[in-house]
C-alpha cells in the first residue's frame, strides 16, 4: 500500500486545496486529514460521519479535597508551574503525574482525559479518516497517528492501494506523525522568502525520516525570480519540482463553493493539478518503498 | 503591554501583521514564538547579539548503581523509559523533562543531563527588540522552548509576539499571559473554519481579542456576520494588493514598501489598547483541578 503525506511547511500555502484535488483525481484511495488541530479538508470533501469516537490523549490529575493537607508539596515538584494555590492550571499542566507520586496523602489521582474526537466518514470520493483535538490539547502526533492506522485498516479492509494524508503545518510533532513511513511526501511552498526558508526546513524533516519527497510551487508568479530559487534548491538536493501554479482567483471560488479545484472548473490550473497529480501517481507507482 | 498575534490557519498574513505592527511603534520588542518556522527576521533583518541554548533536562543512568527495579517506567506517563532484562533504554524525544524518574528512583541512579532542544536568539532591528526562537529540526517539544523564549519579555516595551499557526499547546503557550490577542483571519471558509476555534482558544484563556481581516476583499461575507454574532471588534481590514504580496515574497515589510500604510498600524495599535483596557475585566479564571 502507498502512501502520499501533502506538507507545506507552513500554513496556507494552498496544501489542502491541492490535497482536496488529489482526492477527486485519484482511484481506490482513502484519504485521512492529518491536519488535526486546524482541519479545513472537510469543508471541501463534506464528509457524512458513518462512525465518531472519543480520543484520549493523556492523563491529568485531579485533587480530591477532602484529603489533601494543603502542604504544598506538590506545588513544590512541579517543574511546570502548573499548580498555584491548590488549584491546577490545565494548560501548564503537561501530565507527568509527579504531583501524584509525591503527595503525601495520596490525594491527587491520575485520569484518562478526553482530547479529542476522530471520524470515520464517506465522501464522494470514497472513505475518509479525520479528527478534532480539543482547544489547547496536546498530543496531536499521536491522534494523527491513530487517524492514519485507521485509515491503513480502512484501505486493507476495502482493498485500497493508495492513502492520501493532509498534513499539518509545521515541523513538530504532529508533522513528524503525519510523515513517518509514508511513501512519498509533496511539499506545497509559495515563492516567497518565507516560503523557501520553511520549505527547506521541512525538506530537512523528510529526509530525516528518509522520506523521498517532490515540491509544488504555488502562486509561482507572484515572485518568479524566488521560484527559479525553488528550482535552483530542488536540483541541487535532487529534489523534482512536479508542479508550478500561478496566482488566479478561481482556487478561491472553488474553495467558496466547497468544491474541489478539477470539479469547479477546468481552466489552467485544473490543468496543472491534472498534470501533477499523473507525475506523483507515476513516482508512486515507481518501485518504491511501502 | 503584551499583544499576541494568532490565527488558527497559517498563511494569512499574521508574520506581515506582527512585523509592521512592531515597526509601527516606537518601543516594540518583537518576538517570534513561531519557533517552528520562525519568519518574522527574514522582514526585520535583525543584528543578532546574543545566542542562548535551550534544553530540557533528561535522564541518564547509572549503570553501576541501577537495580533494575523499573519504578522510573512506572512513573514516566511518557514512555520515554523501557527497562528490558538488565537494560534501562532512554528515548530522550519522548521525555518532557519532568524529573519524576529521577524523584522517585530508590538508589538514585538517575542524573539528568540537558537535552538541547532548540536555541533562543536575541538582538536588535533598528528600534525593535527583537527575540525569536528556532526548534531543531526533528524535534517534537516546541513547547518548553516558548516557555523560555517568553522569559526574556521585556516589560518596558510593547511587546508583540508572533504565534504559530493553529490552536494547539505551541500556540496556547505563545498566547498565553497576554494582555490582547489579534486575530488574523482570511475571509474564505478556510479562514472562518479556523477563526472560529482560534476564538474559543482565545476565549478559553480568558484574553480580550479582535480581530484583523487580511485580503478582505476576496471570498464571501461570512466572517463578518460571524463576527457580528460574537460580538467581536473588527480592528483592521486590509484589502488584497498585488504589491503587499510581491513585497512580502521579497522580504520587505509592507511599511517599507508602502509607508502610508503606517498610520493604519499606529492606529490599530490606538485601537488594541482601548479594547484590551474595556475587557479588562471581563476576564475569567480558567484554573481548575
Ligand atoms: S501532573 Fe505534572 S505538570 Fe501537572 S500539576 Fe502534576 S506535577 Fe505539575
Ligand atoms: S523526566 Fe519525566 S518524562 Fe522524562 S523520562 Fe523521566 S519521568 Fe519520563
Amino acid at each position: 500500500m502507498k502512501q502520499l503525506t501533502v506538507i507545506s511547511g507552513k500554513g496556507g500555502t494552498g496544501k489542502t486545496t491541492i490535497t482536496a484535488a488529489f482526492a477527486a483525481l485519484a482511484q481506490n484511495h482513502v484519504m485521512a486529514d492529518g491536519d488535526v488541530d486546524a482541519a479545513d479538508l472537510h469543508l471541501i470533501l463534506t464528509p457524512h460521519i458513518k462512525r465518531g469516537k472519543e480520543f484520549y490523549g493523556g492523563r491529568a490529575p485531579s485533587l480530591d479535597k477532602d484529603k489533601c493537607d494543603q502542604c504544598g508539596i506538590c506545588m513544590e515538584v512541579c517543574r511546570f508551574d502548573a499548580i498555584h494555590n491548590f488549584t491546577r492550571d490545565p494548560i501548564s499542566c503537561e501530565g507527568c503525574g509527579l504531583c501524584m507520586h509525591a503527595c503525601p496523602t495520596g490525594a491527587i489521582k491520575m485520569g484518562e482525559k478526553l482530547s479529542g474526537y476522530w471520524f470515520i466518514s464517506d465522501t464522494r470520493f470514497g472513505p475518509m479518516v479525520h479528527a478534532r483535538l480539543g482547544i489547547a490539547e496536546e498530543n496531536s502526533g499521536k491522534l494523527v497517528t491513530l487517524v492514519r492506522q485507521q485509515a491503513r485498516l480502512i484501505a486493507e479492509d476495502e482493498n485500497k492501494d493508495l492513502i492520501i494524508i493532509d498534513g499539518p503545518p509545521g515541523i513538530g510533532c504532529p508533522v513528524i506523525a503525519a510523515l513517518t513511513g509514508v511513501t512519498l511526501v509533496l511539499a506545497v511552498t509559495e515563492p516567497t522568502l518565507s516560503g523557501i526558508h520553511d520549505l527547506e526546513r521541512v525538506l530537512d524533516v523528510a529526509k530525516h525520516f528518509n522520506v523521498p519527497a517532490m515540491v509544488c510551487v504555488n502562486k509561482c508568479d507572484i515572485n518568479p525570480e524566488n521560484t527559479r530559487k525553488i528550482e535552483d534548491y530542488c536540483q541541487d538536493k535532487n529534489i523534482e519540482v512536479v508542479g508550478e501554479i500561478p496566482y488566479d482567483p478561481v482556487v478561491t471560488k472553488a474553495m467558496v463553493e466547497r468544491q474541489a479545484l478539477v470539479e469547479y472548473d477546468s481552466g489552467i490550473v485544473a490543468e496543472i493539478i491534472k498534470k501533477m497529480w499523473e507525475k506523483i501517481e507515476a513516482k508512486l507507482q515507481d518501485g518504491l518503498k511501502g | 503591554m503584551i499583544i499576541s498575534i494568532a490565527s488558527g490557519k497559517g498563511g494569512t498574513g499574521k508574520t506581515t501583521v506582527a512585523v509592521n505592527l512592531a515597526l509601527s511603534l516606537k518601543d516594540a520588542q518583537y518576538m517570534d514564538c513561531d519557533v517552528e518556522e520562525p519568519n518574522g527576521h527574514l522582514f526585520l533583518k535583525p543584528q543578532i547579539e546574543d545566542s542562548i541554548s535551550v534544553g530540557i533536562p533528561v535522564p541518564e543512568v547509572d549503570k553501576s548503581r541501577c537495580t533494575y527495579c523499573g519504578e522510573c517506567v512506572r512513573v514516566c506517563e511518557f514512555n520515554a523509559i523501557v527497562v528490558i532484562k538488565q537494560k534501562v533504554l532512554i528515548f530522550p524525544e519522548l521525555c518532557h523533562g519532568c524529573g519524576g524518574c529521577s524523584y522517585i528512583c530508590p538508589v538514585g541512579a538517575i542524573e539528568e543531563v540537558e537535552r538541547e532542544i532548540g536555541i533562543i536568539e536575541k538582538g536588535k532591528a533598528g528600534n525593535i527588540e527583537f527575540v525569536h526562537g528556532i526548534l531543531n529540526v526533528g524535534e517534537p517539544m516546541a513547547p518548553p522552548l516558548i516557555r523560555t523564549e517568553k522569559r526574556f519579555i521585556n516589560n518596558h516595551k510593547t511587546v508583540i509576539i508572533d504565534s504559530s499557526p493553529g490552536t494547539s499547546c505551541p500556540v496556547v503557550q505563545a498566547v498565553k499571559g497576554s494582555d490582547f490577542c489579534l486575530l488574523v483571519t482570511e475571509p474564505t471558509p478556510f479562514g472562518l473554519n479556523d477563526l472560529k476555534l482560534a476564538v474559543e482558544m482565545v476565549r478559553k484563556l480568558g484574553i480580550p481579542l479582535g480581530l484583523l481581516i487580511n485580503c478582505s476583499d476576496i471570498g464571501d461575507r461570512k466572517v463578518w456576520q460571524y463576527c457580528e454574532t460574537e460580538k467581536i471588534p473588527i480592528l483592521l481590514e486590509i484589502p488584497a494588493d498585488r504589491r503587499i504580496a510581491e513585497a512580502y515574497s521579497r522580504g520587505i515589510p509592507l511599511l517599507e514598501e508602502l509607508p502610508e500604510n503606517k498610520k493604519r498600524f499606529q492606529e490599530l495599535y490606538y485601537e488594541i489598547e482601548k479594547e484590551g483596557r474595556r475587557r479588562e475585566n471581563e476576564a475569567t479564571d480558567c484554573n481548575q483541578w
